[in-house]
């Protein structure tokens, strides 16, 4: 879409096309490097992200609090009970996961399909895919009520003669999850490899020069090794594209194999991985907002990302939202008593506001980003992204706690309030994702610099240039 | 074995990948085989140009990836229909839709690291020492905004001088000689 509103002499609009750039004009290989490893390599530590870090600790201080007071009582401190035997940690694991999932997207599907934006912002977009996968795996665990036995869920030779049975989703989940965290550290690590061998290179402390060459393996950019690098970055991309579709299908199989009104139907599958992209793109925009004006990286995150990823969250809150209209289309069709009842409990019951809450923010409110004003305003879209993910949350929450509430029977019946402990994990979560993040910035280069460099244009090999008489771009 | 000493080869600094690449085509043409070019990013260009086009990582992946579904699937069939059966709804012991899925992510698990550890073992990492990082101005521009080609001694067409005077001719920044 042509951008005939921006301002012509706009440095950030490129004339020939009329849409915002990518990358800031006149930038070098020096240039793009220096910018993103100056963050790392810099011996003063900016005064902000000392704010930031130590309040994130102390809110880590809190789920710490919150899980040793779990190990010494169990799950009775939370407000799980039956009925409602999954609540906030089911409700958190599936928001978690969920948000990690458009990292991947990031890294992989955009690779696949050649956009070009994606590389300033993918690396820490698959650093937050990695820290919500250890807030999310967190979960289960503790919610199966003795953790330390939770290797019981993966195939061994134990003493006790036992195997795990196959036919259940929530084992099927342990095997997707597992495999997503791993495949996502890999594919973090091997593609920051290149970048580790630029920190060692330009690092200028002893311990620096140290660590970043032991985590750069000694990557010297032989083209060889580059050849092979980037049939293995293809490779692994093309490998967690069917993969983080697997994952979220799969947890959302966990509750469409049940028969409990709500959860059983075929819609989950595409509609779980819809939202998940959904709210992943609005964590991205919530990280994203802040470190490029923290870290003055205007040049390198620019205006076309957020546009862009404005577009993805409104395809698929789109999709989202057509889901959300065949269940009430198939609730309806389905001549079914208690998915009718469960629909209208869903609206008009007890718990009702919690889904007028989802509605208003997953589908009525990101209708804005229609407008290309508002998505081009900075501010207004860091508001979107949390408005996002506050109604992906209450998505979660309106599957598990209002279906599980009223199910066939209603001498069952029962209902739903969390805990200061379910609240005190939840935040806590916050917290170690933040605090994982901070420490992510702070040591690691969170724009992939070798990337940077191939989408200058001086990048680009020309044929038809005089070799012998060039003095070079 | 003994240290190697000596000369390990020559190298030459560019300052854009065109003339890299022109150096490496004129080096390969001229008979040059054991060479290397280093980039600050990928050049496909100069990998074909210095003769090097195929990579073995989309069969190592492709071996890791069937391995690994094979490794699911028996363990999955062997559990359910021989270590440990249980009657789940009246269902088949060997019930193969329900074994679908974790095999699918084995076969990605497995794909995926055989990929990625497949593509360092390929490339001889970690090798953290490396006589090209001897070169005084290799460090500063190799992974920043510099492009080398590195014709090696190992090479049969090697000569000092002779060698020194076809990458002189190359239009380099500079040429400068790599120790062990």
């Amino acid at each position: 879409m042509a951008t005939k509103d921006a301002p012509v002499n706009n440095p950030m609009v490129d004339p020939a096309t009329g849409e915002y750039r990518v990358i800031a004009p006149g930038h070098t290989f020096k240039s793009v490097t220096e910018e993103v490893s100056r963050i790392v390599l810099t011996s003063h530590t900016p005064l902000g992200w000392w704010f930031g870090f130590v309040l994130a600790g102390s809110i880590v201080g809190i789920l710490l609090t919150a899980l040793t007071w779990l190990f010494l009582k169990g799950v009775g401190i939370w407000a799980i009970t039956v009925p409602v035997a999954w609540g906030f940690a089911i409700i958190n694991f599936v928001w978690w996961i969920g948000i990690g999932h458009a990292g991947t997207l990031i890294s992989a599907i955009l690779l696949l399909f050649k956009q070009g934006w994606r590389n300033s912002i993918n690396r820490f977009a698959e650093a937050m895919t990695i820290f919500a996968v250890v807030c999310a795996g967190m979960f289960p665990l503790i919610h199966v009520g003795r953790p330390w036995l939770g290797y019981w869920l993966f195939p061994y030779p134990s003493s006790m003669n036992y195997w795990p049975q196959f036919r259940s989703p929530l084992v099927w989940d342990v095997f997707a999850v597992s495999t997503y965290a791993t495949i996502s550290v890999v594919f973090w690590y091997i593609g920051m490899i290149p970048d580790l061998g630029t920190l060692r290179d330009r690092s200028t402390s002893r311990l620096g020069q140290f660590t970043y060459g032991l985590l750069a393996v000694g990557w010297r950019g032989s083209v060889r090794h580059w050849v092979r690098y980037e049939t293995a970055s293809l490779l692994l991309a093309g490998l967690a594209t069917p993969l983080v579709l697997s994952v979220h299908s799969v947890i959302s199989l966990d509750f469409s194999v049940a028969l409990m009104p709500g959860w059983h139907t075929t819609i989950f599958p595409p509609y779980f991985v819809a939202g998940a992209i959904y709210s992943g793109f609005a964590m991205v925009l919530t990280l994203a907002i802040p470190i490029r004006r923290f870290y003055h990286l205007e040049d390198l995150i620019t205006i076309r990302h957020i546009d862009n990823m404005a577009k993805v969250m409104l395809a698929t809150g789109l999709i989202v939202a057509y889901g959300y209209s065949t269940e009430i289309f198939m609730s309806w069709y389905s001549a079914s008593h208690w998915e009718y009842f469960m629909m209208w409990n869903r609206m008009f019951g007890p718990m009702g506001w919690s889904y007028w809450v989802l509605i208003t923010c997953n589908i009525a409110l990101p209708q804005l980003m229609w407008l290309r004003r508002f998505r081009v305003n900075v501010g207004l879209m860091f508001l979107m992204s949390i408005v996002v993910n506050t109604g992906m949350w209450f998505e979660r929450f309106v599957i598990v706690a209002t279906s599980l509430t009223r199910d066939y029977l209603p001498s069952s019946w029962g209902t739903y309030r969390a805990t200061k402990w379910d609240y005190a994990t939840f935040l806590g979560t916050l917290g170690l994702f933040t605090f994982l993040f901070f420490l992510f910035v702070r040591l690691l280069p969170m724009i992939p610099m070798s990337e940077l460099r191939m989408m200058l244009p001086q990048a680009k090999v020309r044929e038809k240039a005089e070799p012998l008489t060039e003095a070079g771009d | 074995m003994p240290l190697p000493e000596g000369v390990y080869g020559l190298m030459a600094e560019f300052d854009s990948p065109t003339q890299l690449v022109h150096a490496a085509r004129a080096a390969h043409s001229a008979g040059y085989r054991r060479m290397d070019c280093y980039t600050p990013y990928p050049v496909e260009e100069a990998a074909a140009a210095i003769g090097f086009h195929r990579d073995e990582v989309s069969l190592v992946c492709l071996i890791g990836g069937l391995l690994g579904l094979a490794a699911m699937f028996g363990l999955e069939t062997w559990i359910a229909v021989w270590a440990y059966p249980l009657n789940i709804a009246g269902r088949p012991y060997f019930s193969w839709p329900a074994f679908v899925v974790p095999a699918y992510e084995w076969t990605i698990l497995w794909a995926g690291l055989s990929a990625a550890f497949g593509m360092l073992a390929l490339c001889g990492l970690p090798k953290p020492y490396h006589p090209v990082f001897n070169a005084p101005n290799f460090r500063s521009g190799a992974s920043t905004d510099k492009f080398f080609l590195c014709l090696e001694s190992t090479d049969p067409k090697f000569e000092a001088g002779e060698t020194r005077s076809f990458l002189e001719a190359q239009a380099p920044i500079s040429v400068v000689e790599v120790e062990y």
